[in-house]
């Protein structure tokens, strides 16, 4: 092994290069040891980083991106090792040097910041030891200066009140501030090199503005690279000078970022250009191409939605359900679709203990009352809104806004403290939440979640996972009648009848996002709740996703109350948009008018927070 | 700090209340007449009878049960029948013995298996990783009387390193004034450095046989506490900045990994307190365990009872400190409480 490091070390200090090339990478290969044998993640990979370049690695899931940049920095797992390829950072051959060599350049010459902040952070060291821990490692601190040194990178982040912050674990900061943190982790040695992989997912759009304004501020002052990660074409578009796009392990397209967008030459490219919300598109404009034109088998917007919509599944359905309301329901709503709110919220308002408030169990107890805007936080805060027969809302806002909390009450799953919800003109509200789920009304109601994975049963195949709300109150019992519905439902989501009985860890993220939609229209609901259905989703496979809810849509006659903070994939989707800012609605109007032309300043900043390619 | 423990305290009250009545009335349906068995063999009914109403056992249930209770809150744990003496005083005698064992047995099954996990969890897969999977199997599998006798045969028998395993000290040593009940530490308080060398002679084959049946599960859960944290995403970021692999393995990842540790060691610890009769058996230890047992055995209500509420007791105590060593870890638990 010796042998083969020794005449690489003759260069092992780092020099300036001629031609300014901060980083090469030559024909690079990776390997995995997987229990079906050699996986190859990374194929013949060629890449550049100049200094002071930005480079973009886009792609989505499974391209390789994550494993490139890791591989950069030699932190893959045991299982992945570098099969073919060479290295070069500063002239120095990362391929093979040797472990010590690579410890000394991790976070003083190259770094990394990752996607999730709170998890890639020690959760049980304060932010100031863990800031302070890279310094001293790398001998830019010593205990006597370290705090002072934190104190001041924290400063450099952002950080208001870095004293106290200094002291504070990740889960009393927001996320957004965690990933200041990992940024000041990141930055605190002023390495030339930084990789952020994914650094904005899971964040507000407006947060990740700020974190990404304050990345290439930081960067651009002191003359650093970076290569940034991301699924977000509008993301690289914004930041990066070069983009490099990658397939399944290839890349399949490098140019500057401008050519990129203006005239991208791979068919891959194009289709993620395409897949990507952007202003002035519908849904159609999504597919690829030959999709779009091709698909037209559902006309939309259907000029009428039938009631009946649902009825290949409903003598399924009759059995043994008398379903009371849903009937006159359904023919007030095709009477006079437009009129009769299928939903109606008012007033709506849920209030929260406020955590950290020490001792309001005792101080209950004996009486005492303090002042409640201290120990009452009003996560919903009044909001009134309806959805009418048929009709698309979303509902959006940023992170700890009350949207979710709004539809969760909707749902009945928790109790709202006060205010009225009424659906197909009965007062649910007054339902308790534990009640609800054996109510009748139970099954109008229907929601999607978030994370398609997380929220099927992992032992559940998707037949069965399917056939869930069937059994609990479609008052079917199993045998070929059910069967036949789960195969009617899987048919009109598009998943493949032989995909059926497979569990969730055996199908993909978007064959998963189909169980999960197929499940909540089983029961052919009035409403289904939409809790950001795609956002775990690759750009195409939401492309896809949201035309499949459009088309559902007007096939069974639902309504749906959408919950995201992607003012455009909203608007895809939405007839009407209310804007939530703290448990308040600051806007409400058509998906148009509030896209078009915002009336309040929040939305104008949402809206002007999202980056989008140049098209 | 104080509000948990103040909490947590007023939160064993009703299962203490539940572990009273429950022991009272588990004794009283076990089967066996401990008025008949006392009397003997040849007695009269009518002297059974006699020794029934000395005995209270004439009452009705719920009487007795208003005696059981009065006299416990006086500190009165009734009197053994079979040795006579106050159950309380054998208790606090009987305790440290065990207590001192235990501890000793799992302090030592702690240096050995938490380095060993941490090691079987970095190198997965390795000679260290086979092996800690062969001693733990081994130590889980192997019955502890059969591990005592067997390390008595060899270190005492065959080698003659050990002591002959006959209790706390042997015949001709003196025990070191009561302070805390261990007599390590007490011989080391008063001074008195021959009492110590004998005593730790004489622990060091019996607790060797329980660290042996308790680093098994120490070992394993630290293992895979490790390799969960050591594949979690501040790992990652720790070693993406540089940080050396002493720095990750132990500052960032066991201290995040013992937490799990910890909640095993507590149920081990109490585990092995009750459970280590067959130890003091071998051992001729004076543990509580084997006098509770006997206890059992003649149908002797007032002992049983007050093993079982000492165990209550020292079960609440320990997850309190569970509790206030998880608050000290982690600071997500202490901002919960």
């Amino acid at each position: 092994m010796h042998g083969v490091i020794d005449p690489a070390t003759a260069d092992l200090q780092p020099k300036e290069e001629a031609h300014g090339k901060l980083l090469e990478v030559k024909d690079l290969t990776v390997e995995f040891v997987t229990r079906n044998g050699l996986v190859k993640a990374v194929k013949n990979v060629n890449l550049t980083v100049a200094k002071g370049e930005t480079l973009g690695i886009v792609g989505e899931s499974g391209s390789g991106k994550s494993v490139t940049s890791y591989t950069v920095m030699r932190i893959l797992d045991r299982a992945g090792r570098i099969a073919e390829g060479s290295i070069a950072f500063s002239g120095l051959d990362i391929a093979h040097a040797p472990e010590s060599q690579m410890r000394d350049l991790r976070g003083r010459e190259m770094s990394m910041i990752f996607q999730n902040p709170r998890a890639a952070l020690n959760p049980i060291r304060t932010v100031g030891r863990q800031i302070g821990d890279v310094l001293m490692h790398h001998l830019q601190a010593d205990p006597r200066n370290v705090k002072e040194k934190v104190i001041d990178i924290l400063n450099q982040v952002r950080i208001a009140r870095p004293e106290e912050r200094y002291h504070a674990y990740p889960f009393e900061l927001s996320g957004g501030m965690c990933q200041r943190i990992v940024i000041a982790l990141a930055l605190a040695c002023r390495p030339q090199l930084m990789i952020a992989d994914e650094p904005t997912t899971g964040l507000d759009v407006t947060t990740q503005k700020a974190v990404m304004d304050l990345v290439t501020e930081l960067t651009r002052e002191r003359g650093m690279s970076t290569i940034l990660i991301t699924h977000d074409l509008g993301l690289a578009a914004a930041y990066c000078d070069t983009v490099m796009v990658m397939e399944k392990g290839v890349v399949v397209e490098t140019a500057p970022a401008e050519q990129i967008f203006r005239n991208p030459q791979h068919p891959y490219t194009r289709k993620l250009m395409r897949a990507t919300p952007r202003p002035g598109i519908t849904l159609k404009d999504l597919l690829p191409e030959s999709e779009a034109s091709s698909s037209t088998s559902v006309p939309f917007p259907l000029p009428n939605p039938p009631p009946q919509a649902g009825e290949g599944a409903g003598d399924a359905l009759s059995v043994g359900d008398p379903l009371p309301l849903a009937g006159e329901g359904r023919e007030g709503a095709a009477a006079s679709a437009a009129d009769i709110p299928l939903l109606k919220v008012e007033n709506l308002l849920k209030e929260y203990p406020r955590q950290g408030v020490t001792g309001s169990f005792m101080s209950g107890l004996l009486g005492k009352k303090g002042d409640p805007k201290d120990t009452i936080f009003r996560a919903v805060d009044g909001i009134s809104f309806e959805v009418k027969k048929g009709e698309s809302v979303g509902l959006v806002g940023e992170s700890g806004c009350g949207k979710s909390t709004t539809s969760t009450i909707v749902m009945r799953l928790i109790d709202p403290t006060a205010g009225k919800i009424t659906f197909a003109g009965e007062d649910i509200g007054a339902i308790p939440a534990k009640d609800f789920a054996h109510h009748p009304m139970r099954r109008r109601i229907q929601m999607v979640f978030q994370d398609p994975t997380e929220s099927l049963n992992p032992r559940y195949t998707a037949s069965r996972a399917i056939a869930d709300p069937l059994l609990r109150m479609g008052g079917m019992s199993g045998g070929a009648k059910m069967r036949a519905r789960v195969e009617e439902l899987a048919s009109m989501v598009g998943l493949p009848g032989d995909l059926l009985d497979r569990f969730p860890h055996q199908l993909s993220g978007g064959q998963k996002a189909r169980v999960g939609i197929a499940r909540a229209i089983a029961l052919n609901p009035d409403l289904v709740i939409l809790d950001e259905p795609t956002a775990a989703l690759d750009v195409s496979v939401q492309a896809v996703v949201l035309n499949l809810l459009e088309e559902l849509k007007h096939k069974i006659g639902m309504s749906y109350l959408f919950v995201s903070h992607d003012l455009h994939v909203v608007k895809l989707l939405c007839d009407r948009v209310i804007v939530m800012r703290q448990g308040r609605v600051v806007e409400e109007g058509t998906s148009e008018q509030v896209l078009e032309a915002p009336k309040d300043a929040y939305t104008r900043e949402l809206l002007s927070a999202i980056p989008h390619p140049p098209v | 700090m104080l509000k948990l423990i103040a909490s947590r305290l007023a939160t064993a009250v009703p299962s203490l209340i539940g572990v009273v009545i429950v022991t009272f009335l588990l004794t009283r349906v076990l089967p066996g007449d401990t008025a008949a068995y006392f009397a003997g063999p040849a007695a009269t009914p009518q002297a059974i009878a006699e020794i029934r109403a000395k005995l209270g056992l004439d009452k009705s249930m719920p009487e007795q049960f208003v005696d059981y209770v009065s006299a416990l809150a006086k500190g009165d744990l009734g009197s053994s029948l079979s040795t006579g003496q106050p159950v309380i005083t054998e208790i606090a005698t009987r305790l440290p013995a065990s207590a001192e064992l235990t501890l000793a047995g799992l302090i030592l099954a702690l240096v050995i298996a938490i380095p060993f996990g941490i090691a079987a969890a970095v190198k997965q897969g390795s000679w260290v990783d086979h092996s800690c999977r062969i001693i733990t199997t081994a130590g889980v599998s192997l019955p502890v009387f059969f591990t005592g006798l067997l390390l008595v045969y060899v270190f005492y028998f065959k080698l003659g390193w050990a002591p002959a395993p006959l209790g706390r000290l042997d015949a001709f040593a003196t025990a070191p004034p009561d302070i805390t009940g261990f007599y390590l530490i007490d011989s080391l308080l008063a001074g008195d450095l021959e009492t110590f060398r004998a005593s730790l002679a004489q622990l060091v084959i019996p607790a060797l046989t329980l660290a042996i049946f308790a680093l098994a599960p120490i070992a394993r859960m630290t293992r895979a506490s490790m390799l969960s944290v050591l594949s979690s995403e501040f790992v990652r970021t720790a070693r993406a900045a540089g940080l050396t692999p002493y720095k990750v393995i132990i500052v960032y990842a066991f201290r995040n990994a013992m937490l799990p540790v910890i909640t095993t060691l507590g149920m081990v610890f109490s585990f092995l307190l009750g459970a280590n009769v067959l130890v003091e058996k071998v051992f001729a230890w004076p543990g509580i365990g084997s006098y509770a047992v006997e206890a059992l055995i003649t149908s002797d209500f007032a002992p049983v009872q007050g093993f079982v509420l000492a165990m209550a007791i020292l079960y609440v105590l320990l997850n309190l400190l569970i509790d206030i060593a998880y608050g000290i870890i982690d600071p997500r638990a202490r901002a919960e409480a």
